[in-house]
């Protein structure tokens, strides 16, 4: 669950004093939306994203490549004077949550990752916190999602693995998720099989409620006071 | 009156999944049984299986795949690669008569023989990859079927409509790069159902981008959402591929009363579907449809819905 393990470590960065079109044209040959930009010691003193090579160009140059003279104007122009100084950064031992956390309260798409001496060890960036959870979740496998309702109380949980287990099915993933309805949860076993029926059957017969797959992640998060 | 085959073969039968298991040898005997009440035998052309020509099977599967299927069952294993593929000894030898006898109806349909045909065959095929079994699948009968029209009697493009309530990722992984077959599928979203691919977004890569359509339907839908997705994605897809020969994965899973999928087609769903891949069939491929069984699991509507089937294929 660290970064280190998450991350980008053969990172892509770029001179301070490239032009905004080097810039432009390593994003697009890499595919990529971020470029740090580290010293000769390899001190991160910046990053760079494509949001900031579109502020300073005009519409015409982005999309066109643009007329000569357009291109001229903006030549002088280099990667320090656009880049983010002293970007928000993680450590390499960070773990995936709090890089989850982090994106979400900074609203950026990538950090770099830099150690106690503030050399850059790679990048993380939102694409990468999703293969680790396409990973957790499990759907790189066969298998059918089933949602069942339950009580929240201490060992609902036993039960239902039990029960799913007693059929020889194997699990790639269980979420948990809040529902709507007061002291009660909403559990996703991912099962790696294409026979659910039975199983459903089962947990029916059990006295539990399988949630309508209409009705699943609906964002039933309570509404902020 | 068209000529329709019927392949059926009690040996289909002996693919034993052992208790519990929905893809049973039961699901034959209900289709055999509907389409005799049904009065349809007598019209139809009974075909028996005969054994596939290793040759056919490894234009699709990996070599290795296919000895590592005969050692696994020969030594009495019970399940391949997932624990959803219950088998028992003859399994092997089975999956090789339901390629075999639908490769033989294939020859028969393209020698004039027949007009079409229904292949009631066990084990299904749609989800069998390359080199693995998967969703009580071993050998991929479709995909072995095109090759076969195309390599045995020179059949440039071979349209596949997979109307099982199941995405058929191993036919669509097997023809993704390749733009002379068609995958096409309507099924029960993937994030609601096995296996888990057929997005919107998968529509074949390489020289196959374009040549791979899925057409996804959301629980609780039925006969309304299949007619205007097979109106808006399936009839231009074909209008303009243009299938010589019609390959259809049938499964009769989507069922309002089928619990192996929450999608409500009913009864008169179906016929309108297989109604619709008739008309293609007669535009484009000379009436040239081959309907390949692939899941459809509620012992009590398999008899009515195969016999319609078969009724809408020998009306042509």
């Amino acid at each position: 669950m660290f970064v280190s393990r998450s991350m980008v470590s053969q990172v892509i960065t770029i001179d301070k004093d490239a032009s905004v079109f080097e810039a432009q044209e390593k994003m697009a040959a890499n595919g990529i939306r971020h470029l740090p930009i580290v010293d000769a010691d390899n001190r991160l003193i910046g990053i760079v994203t494509d949001r900031d090579i579109r502020s300073v160009m005009p519409y015409s140059l982005i999309k066109e490549k643009g007329a000569a003279q357009e291109r001229e104007k903006l030549a002088h122009l280099k990667v320090e004077d656009i880049m983010t100084r002293n970007p928000k950064t993680i450590s390499p031992m960070y773990t995936i949550q709090d890089a989850l956390l982090m994106i979400q309260k900074e609203k950026v798409g990538a950090f770099p990752v830099v150690d106690d001496e503030g050399k850059l060890q790679g990048i993380l960036s939102v694409r990468d916190l999703l293969r680790a959870f396409i990973n957790v979740l499990g759907i790189g496998q066969p298998g059918t999602l089933v949602g069942i309702e339950v009580e929240e109380k201490i060992g609902q949980m036993k039960k239902i693995v039990d029960a799913i287990t007693e059929e020889n099915i194997s699990f790639g993933s269980i979420l948990v998720a809040r529902t709507w309805d007061e002291g009660k949860r909403a559990v996703f076993p991912y099962l790696l099989t294409n026979n659910v029926s039975k199983v459903k059957k089962k947990l029916s017969t059990m006295g539990y409620k399988l949630i309508n797959p209409m009705d699943w992640y609906l964002d039933r998060l309570p509404k902020k006071p | 009156m068209k000529k329709t085959g019927y392949l059926h073969d009690n040996r289909y039968l002996l693919h034993d999944t052992g208790p519990y298991h929905p893809e049973m040898a039961d699901r034959l005997i209900a289709v055999y049984n509907g389409i005799k009440e049904a009065g349809l035998l007598d019209q139809l052309t009974l075909i028996p299986a005969v054994r596939a020509d290793p040759k056919w099977i490894e234009t699709v599967h990996d070599p290795k795949y296919i000895r590592r299927f005969e050692e696994i069952c020969l030594s009495g294993n019970r399940t391949f690669d997932y624990p959803d593929n219950q088998m028992c000894v003859d399994t092997y030898e089975t999956a090789y008569l339901a390629a075999g006898g639908i490769l033989d109806t294939a020859r028969r349909v393209m020698e004039g023989e027949l007009d079409n045909a229904f292949c009631a065959v066990r084990p299904p095929g749609h989800h069998a990859e390359r080199d693995q079994a998967m969703g009580f699948c071993y050998f991929n009968n479709v995909a072995i079927a095109a090759r076969y029209l195309q390599m045995a009697h020179g059949i440039q493009r071979v349209g596949i409509i997979d109307a099982d309530v199941h995405h058929g990722n191993g036919t669509q992984h097997i023809f993704e790069q390749d733009p002379t077959v068609f995958y096409y599928s309507i099924h029960q979203h993937p994030s609601f159902a096995f296996p888990g691919t057929g997005r919107e977004f998968e529509e074949g890569t390489g020289d196959g981008q374009g040549f791979t359509k899925n057409s996804l339907v959301l629980p609780g839908q039925g006969d309304d959402i299949y007619e205007q997705l097979i109106v808006n994605d399936l009839l231009p897809a074909f209008e303009r591929f243009k299938p010589e020969v019609i390959l259809v994965s049938t499964g009769f899973d989507g069922h309002r009363d089928d619990d192996m999928s929450d999608i409500s087609l009913s009864t008169e769903g179906y016929s309108w579907i297989m109604e619709t891949i008739m008309k293609l069939g007669n535009q484009y491929a000379a009436g040239r449809v081959i309907s390949v069984l692939e899941g459809g699991y509620c012992l009590d509507r398999l008899g009515e819905l195969a016999a319609n089937h078969v009724r809408i294929l020998l009306n042509g």
